[in-house]
């Protein structure tokens, strides 16, 4: 997939504002390159950008300098409707738009390809239905937008952008206000969009465990205007994932990927072993309680963990006695009896 | 195609019939009592024994008809347009200073013409004054929504907007009561006259310039319909799909200030249609697809008018009020009416 063609691809791009003679550089020296086929995450603290690069790139905002080429014609050369033709949007914005359907929503996308009435052909038709299967909106159609969640209208939004039938899809940050399972589907939905209808999708978010998971590559925005573009996997291990999100306080786990909210113990006491699943969230309770795991057998408490029917067991060793437990609740009970303050911090 | 179609075509049926119905009763109306068979016999024949009603149908009531149709066809669509390129539910003709640019190029017209300028002298001008007031009125119109425009391009609050229109309305009025204020007593009365508004006085001539203008105003619109489509889902939306903002910003502009323009120039300041009649035909089709829209907002416009027209002669009396005031007694509550029972405003603008 590397070696295809980009369909986006920018040469030395600086990007910020120009107002009244000053200019404010946000991000300069950019070379990046978006190839169909591939879902690119792009990821950056609020303020890095992220919204700044997406206007430009999808021209509704100059560049201050440096060059942007859609299949390898340049972006300011494009007339309106032709351009409207190679990328489709699906942005943050209002919609004043409560009144229509659905599915006349989606029918917009097509504004592009018909005439000056607007009026819909046969192909226009089966894009549209197309579109709709994909993003599988058929029950909302024709439900007036107001009557939508988030999530549902964010869908409705998607597909209008497939009606448009561009082979570019740029997203500013479409899993915002929308709930976790929501979030999910939107993320396997764009990453099944462009492997299936080989489509190049640019989306900015600040769901980094979903960006790791989906993108096909990610692009990291630093404060200090530079972008670093690449595998998520390549970008985790040179520590480049760490270093743009770079917080006091907390700290990234580059062996499960996650961010560490709860500063290791400096107590080691406890010992972990067996079943791996119940294994990882006795681990997660332990940590929140701020106790100390080690890895070493002969540390003062070994808990072994067994799979059961309905969940786990655990058996404690401490000092020559031995509790059985089998919910998380009564470990972490047994733990306070076991190690009163001051080992345990709260 | 949805749910709403077999319901949407009922209604635009009635609507239509219901115009007919009431272009009927308006032309059959009137201080003068005329049998409906005589009536029938003038609009379809052109003959009639009684040559003053032949007289009174052909050149009164006939032409106030067709006016009353004019404007209400124009000054809905303009507020429709307005409604959607503002993005705002309060904006209209009238709200937004329009009307009071159209009535600055009208005075200027009327009270610094001089006495010769008058509206009695400009009728027997013909042509070239017609076109002279149509002209001056909606480049004060034009005027007005330009410097609205380039004011929207900095504000994006909605509100904030409204009030910067409410103000340059204010300004545009001050100016026409300074002239006023240095003007002869028989120029003022004349244009004291026309802001209460009147359908009567477009005859002849005048009657073909309007409906050239309206018509010409109303296609605009029609052709810009695809584009007010893609305008409903926000600027950056309608950029990205193709749209040239800018272009169809100026068509809008072209088409409102044409029919406000040429509508306020004969008539006179007519108020609330213009904001009204969009959410009236909105809230009866439950769409916001301008295709079906704006045809089906000339047909309520069409009716309101019509109706207006016909209460505005108290039938029966010979006396007749001004149209403004019975615009303004008869609609602001109907919209007061749709917006509680359907809150249609928040379905429509959010």
């Amino acid at each position: 997939m590397k070696n295809q063609k980009a369909i986006v691809e920018t040469r030395s791009l600086a990007i910020g504002y120009r107002s009244s003679g000053t200019e404010r550089t946000i991000a300069s020296h950019l070379d990046l390159q978006l190839r169909p086929g591939s879902l690119v995450c792009l990821l950056g603290s609020n303020g890095a950008g992220k919204s700044t690069l997406m206007r430009t790139l999808s021209g509704l905002q100059p560049a201050l300098t440096g060059e942007i080429t859609i299949d390898n014609r340049p972006l300011d050369d494009l007339k309106p409707a032709e351009l409207a033709q190679k990328l489709s949007l699906v942005l943050t914005d209002r919609i004043d738009a409560g009144n229509l359907t659905a599915r006349e929503v989606v029918a917009l996308g097509r504004t592009p390809y018909t005439g000056w009435l607007g009026t819909l052909t046969k192909d226009d038709h089966s894009q549209i239905a197309h579109s709709i299967e994909q993003t599988g909106i058929t029950p909302l159609l024709d439900r007036h937008m107001h009557q939508l969640s988030d999530g549902e209208r964010q869908k409705v939004m998607l597909a209008r952008a497939l009606a448009q039938d561009t082979p570019l899809i740029l997203l500013d940050e479409p899993t915002a206000h929308l709930d976790l399972p929501n979030r999910v589907e939107m993320m396997r939905l764009l990453h099944t969009l462009a492997r299936g209808m080989h489509k190049a999708i640019l989306l900015s978010t600040h769901e980094l465990d979903l960006a790791l998971q989906t993108a096909d590559e990610l692009w990291l925005m630093h404060p200090d205007g530079k972008i670093l573009a690449g595998l998520p996997e390549d970008l985790v291990l040179s520590g480049a994932f760490e270093a743009t999100f770079a917080r006091n306080g907390f700290s990234f786990d580059r062996t499960t990927g996650t961010f560490i909210i709860h500063q290791p113990a400096d107590n080691a006491q406890i010992c972990l072993e067996g079943a791996a699943k119940p294994l990882f969230w006795i681990k997660r309770a332990l940590q929140r309680e701020g106790l100390g795991i080690s890895a070493h057998r002969d540390a003062p408490c070994l808990i072994k963990v067994f799979e059961a029917e309905n969940g786990f067991e655990a058996e404690i060793s401490f000092q020559n006695k031995q509790v059985k437990v089998s919910s998380v609740q009564a470990l972490i009970g047994q733990m306070h009896v076991f190690f009163p303050s001051p080992h345990i911090r709260v | 195609m949805t749910q709403h179609t077999p319901n949407r075509r009922w209604t635009l049926l009635f609507l239509g019939i219901l115009a007919i119905a009431l272009f009927c009763l308006d032309i059959m109306l009137g201080s003068v009592a005329i049998p409906f068979k005589e009536v029938f016999r003038i609009v379809t024949t052109g003959e009639s024994e009684n040559r003053a009603w032949l007289f009174i149908i052909e050149k009164i009531r006939l032409p106030k008809a067709i006016t009353a149709i004019l404007a209400g066809c124009g000054l809905s669509v303009s507020g429709l347009q307005m409604q959607t390129l503002f993005r705002n539910p309060l904006a209209g003709p009238s709200e937004l200073g329009i009307t009071a640019g159209a009535g600055l190029g009208v005075a200027a017209v009327m009270l610094a013409g001089g006495s010769s300028a008058s509206m009695y002298a400009i009728s027997q001008l013909g042509i070239s004054g017609s076109w002279l007031i149509i002209g001056m009125a909606s480049l004060g119109s034009a005027g007005v929504l330009a410097l609205i425009l380039l004011i929207a391009g900095r504000i994006r609050d909605n509100v904030i907007l409204l009030i910067v229109g409410v103000m340059i309305g204010t300004i545009t009025l001050s100016i026409v009561s300074i002239w006023q204020y240095f003007s002869q007593p028989e120029q003022l009365q004349e244009y004291i006259m026309w802001t209460f508004g009147s359908l009567g006085g477009v005859t002849g001539y005048h009657l073909y310039v309007l409906s050239g203008v309206v018509t010409g105003g109303l296609l605009l619109a029609f052709a810009s319909s695809k584009s007010l489509n893609a305008l409903l889902l926000g600027e950056n939306y309608a950029r990205s799909m193709g749209l040239t903002v800018g272009r169809t910003r100026l068509l809008i502009m072209l088409s409102t200030s044409l029919l406000t323009g040429s509508i306020t120039a004969f008539c006179g300041p007519i108020g609330f249609v213009g904001i009204a009649i969009p959410h009236i035909t909105r809230s009866l089709l439950g769409t916001s697809n301008h295709r079906v829209l704006i045809p089906a907002t000339c047909l309520t416009g069409t009716v309101l008018l019509l109706l207006c027209d016909i209460i505005a002669q108290l039938p029966g009396s010979q006396t007749v009020i001004p149209i403004n005031v019975v615009t303004s007694l008869l609609g602001a509550p109907v919209v007061i009416w749709i917006i509680v029972r359907r809150n249609n405003l928040r379905s429509s603008f959010s």
